[in-house]
């Protein structure tokens, strides 16, 4: 539609760019100045340019290499396992039954809980001396005695992992559902005709006309899990040891137990270059499969 | 094959695996309601019980009487509600002239807006709470109400956008020539239809602002406290007692899913609308 004043459109988005460039871009300017400069609060005195060191620091501190690992581990299961589930659940929930707009409904509950709430609820059902998941797992056999999930450097990732995995499904499996009901019908009937069975019609018709809704809700989701961390501070507050470190972790950490806003804001950074280059890749490949 | 053979099949290829699912997604808020009915001393026993042998509302008086929980339910609605018509009067024009208008920049600044949840929540904190310091509004609902509209932005433009997208133009342009402003179009003609797509959006708002931590354990201490930071100093505290936890998880997210329900339906269509369409 053309408007009859060429500053109409722009007036009407300029509260909004306003507060955005207050709240956002210019907090993201002062981080990016503030990554350059020694900058510990409690060391008043030894505040001031550091060119790079914080950087070079973070490149040969093992905490942080081990946040990084933690980081792509805790990217990499959950948007499987996340992308996984919401597919079974999209692809049941497609079908015909009774109680389908319930079952939908209830579904969806994990995805609307605050993180806080899923933090203490998982933290109690994993509990090493009272936790639920302890007791049906004894009484099942699978366990001999109680284990403490989020007390073990080995478990404790996978158990916030998890619980992140229960958080997030719902969104895979409705945007992924939405995907499956815009699937024109005539295809499947066309390719009954051809005779293809319920495999193939699987792989050559629903993935294919399910792979933009895919791509984009992967995107959405790998920044989201990426950048979450209250979860984690809720459930192991890191630990233990830096067993449960990510980088949003340690840079939060940095920044509120160490008072080191320096380095805490050069963590910030590498990790929001670290995102910006997988969504350029990301989107990039995406462009380059649908020109061939 | 016969009916009831294809009808027990259904039964293990559709409902069983369903359930499971449901099962899965309910389970740690049933838990979490059976141990808030439980007394305090009874979690700590040595005997297990699934069900609470004597089941008691003791957690959830406790929440009220002992911590000042009225008082972080408070907070947190003021903070949500002020942030939901806050981000609306910012959000409603602006998705309206995305929407509407084909202007010079105009991709760039939907995928700027759009962008704006990929910074993570870190890059912003340490700059945004010497800002807040400064201006002297540290521990106030203000801080916590700007912060959180502007977090709402790029949900807010992309799901209303959608709604203002589905309205067909001629609406606009027949009261265009009955001799409207831009301004009356948006406000007269357009916002009232799409208003069903605006409260579900506004719900939305509220609920992520009611959910919110990272920014409140920061911005506010002692003056302000919403719920979330409330129940995290619980946990924090010497010896958990998660009978009071319990209760408090549970007044805290069934507001959430009650309106939840009420707006499903809209906010599926428009979250959807966007990524289907590709």
């Amino acid at each position: 539609m053309k408007p009859r004043s060429r500053i109409f459109p722009y007036s009407l988005i300029t509260p909004a760019m306003v507060i955005t460039i207050l709240i956002i871009f210019i907090p993201m300017f002062r981080t990016l100045t503030y990554s350059l400069t020694n900058y510990i609060l409690w060391k008043p005195a030894e505040r001031g340019f550091a060119g790079l060191e914080n950087y070079r620091k973070a490149f040969t501190d093992p905490i942080f290499l081990l946040s990084l690992k933690n980081t792509v581990i805790w990217i990499v299961v959950i948007i499987t396992g996340q992308f996984l589930l919401g597919l079974g659940t999209a692809l049941l929930l497609n079908r015909d039954f009774i109680g389908r707009g319930v079952a939908r409904s209830l579904i969806l509950i994990p995805w609307v809980t605050p993180s806080v709430i899923t933090a203490l609820m998982w933290r109690w059902m994993y509990d090493g001396n009272q936790g639920v998941i302890n007791e049906i797992l004894v009484r099942m056999g699978i366990l001999d005695v109680y284990f403490p999930f989020l007390a073990n450097s080995h478990t404790a990732l996978w158990a916030i992992m998890f619980a992140l995995l229960w958080q997030g499904f719902p969104f895979f499996a409705i945007m992924i559902l939405a995907g499956l009901q815009s699937i024109p019908n005539e295809l499947y009937e066309a390719s009954e005709v051809d005779g293809a069975g319920r495999r193939i019609k699987f792989f050559r018709i629903t993935l294919p006309m399910l792979k933009p809704v895919i791509l984009t809700t992967i995107l959405l989701r790998t920044i989201w899990v990426a950048n979450s961390l209250d979860i984690i501070f809720i459930m192991t507050g890191g630990g233990p040891g830096y067993s449960t470190h990510t980088l949003p972790v340690y840079s939060y950490i940095r920044a509120y137990k160490g008072f080191d806003f320096g380095y805490s804001s050069a963590i910030a950074v590498l990790l929001t270059i670290f995102l910006i280059a997988f969504v350029a890749v990301y989107i990039r490949s995406i462009l380059k499969d649908g020109e061939s | 094959m016969t009916k009831s053979t294809s009808r027990v099949l259904r039964v293990f290829s559709t409902y069983l695996p369903v359930l499971l699912i449901v099962l899965f997604a309910m389970s740690p808020y049933i838990w979490t309601f059976l141990s808030s009915i439980t007394p305090e001393t009874d979690l700590y026993t040595r005997e297990f019980h699934f069900v609470p042998e004597h089941p008691t509302i003791n957690n959830y008086v406790r929440l009220f009487t002992k911590i000042h929980f009225a008082r972080n339910i408070i907070d947190s609605i003021f903070v949500a509600v002020a942030t939901a018509i806050f981000g609306l009067t910012i959000t409603v024009p602006a998705s309206y002239s995305f929407s509407r208008f084909r202007f010079r920049g105009r991709k760039m600044m939907l995928m700027q807006f759009l962008g704006i949840n990929m910074f993570p929540i870190m890059l912003l904190i340490i700059p945004l709470f010497i800002i807040m310091k400064n201006l002297h509004l540290m521990d106030t609902h203000l801080a916590l109400i700007i912060s959180y509209s502007t977090m709402a932005i790029p949900f807010s433009v992309w799901m209303l956008t959608s709604f203002f997208n589905s309205i067909p133009t001629e609406l606009d342009q027949a009261a265009m020539i009955d001799g409207c402003s831009g301004m009356q179009v948006m406000l007269r003609v357009t916002i009232p239809i799409a208003m069903p797509g605006i409260i579900s959006t506004g719900i939305y708002i509220f609920i992520t602002a009611w959910n919110e931590f990272l920014y409140a354990a920061i911005l506010t201490s002692s003056q302000v406290r919403t719920i979330p930071v409330a129940l995290q100093n619980m946990i924090g505290e010497y010896q958990i007692e998660w009978g009071l936890l319990t209760a408090g998880g549970i007044v805290s997210a069934l507001p959430v899913i009650v309106l939840f329900f009420f707006i499903q339906r809209h906010l599926i269509s428009g979250m959807t609308a966007g990524a289907v369409k590709g």
